[in-house]
């Protein structure tokens, strides 16, 4: 396991007022890995949609339950664990958004966006909810 | 996000500025676009040129308004497309849905 380089840990309630700010800080690290634009813009996104999903999707924006973004940079890469307090989803049930008959559908696209836009995207489910680890390498 | 509002040649051109994410970015592009076709409005030119930064409740609202101004009889195109959102606009296939443009004046002599 690579040692990490930096770190940071953000908790917050399940508001869409709190996504910039995971947003942001997503950037901030992306910046700090020297990544380009055209990646530190992809992170942002992957990190954003997480994000949404999160709240929206796992906590049901219930308000006494909270989302955190957990941050850590290695040598190697960025790692970004989304977790919420919620039930979990199964990403495989996600419709197809280039399937022909959901194109003009007007959600769905998130998770997708995660898969195009990162190395590798991860959902686990545990005892108090749900994590999301999206993973972009430094080489 | 910011969008102002012109009228060319019986077009109404949104010129969007900004951000266009899940909140308030896609609520007033809907509010906007909703305005426009009760006003009368069947044509219209969503000006991208200044948008920096879409997401997929963004790309959402592109194709909800895409699908609401096209069930009132009317067209909705896109123009001036930053390089980041006409790939995003490919990686999801929108690209085959939308009438993109990328000249102010061809888009508003396109419209029927």
């Amino acid at each position: 396991m690579e040692a990490t380089i930096h770190h940071a840990l953000l908790t917050l309630a399940s508001s869409l007022e709190g996504v910039d700010a995971v947003e942001q800080l997503a950037r901030s690290f992306a910046l700090l890995a020297g990544f380009d634009e055209h990646v530190v813009s992809d992170i942002a996104l992957a990190t954003r949609e997480a994000t949404v999903n999160a709240i929206i999707h796992g906590n049901q924006q219930h308000p006494g339950k909270a989302i955190s973004a957990e941050l850590d940079l290695t040598a190697e890469e960025l790692v970004i664990r989304i977790t919420d307090q919620g039930e979990g989803f199964q990403p495989e049930e996600v419709p197809d958004p280039l399937h022909e008959d959901n194109l003009l559908r007007s959600s769905g696209r998130g998770v997708f966006l995660m898969r195009q836009t990162m190395d590798d995207v991860h959902f686990s489910k545990h005892n108090t909810g749900s994590t999301i680890t999206l993973r972009k390498h430094r080489t | 996000m910011e969008i102002k509002i012109r009228q060319v040649n019986g077009v109404t051109v949104l010129d969007l500025s900004g951000r266009i994410t899940l909140g308030d970015g896609t609520g007033q592009l809907r509010s906007a676009m909703q305005d426009a076709l009760a006003a009368g409005s069947k044509k219209i030119l969503l000006n991208l040129q200044d948008v920096t930064y879409i997401d997929s409740a963004g790309l959402g609202e592109l194709v909800s308004g895409y699908t609401t101004v096209k069930n009132a009889g009317g067209e909705l195109k896109l123009l001036n497309l930053s390089k980041k959102v006409k790939d995003l606009l490919v990686i999801t296939k929108l690209l085959t849905v939308f009438d993109i443009k990328d000249d102010e004046t061809a888009a508003i002599a396109s419209f029927s």
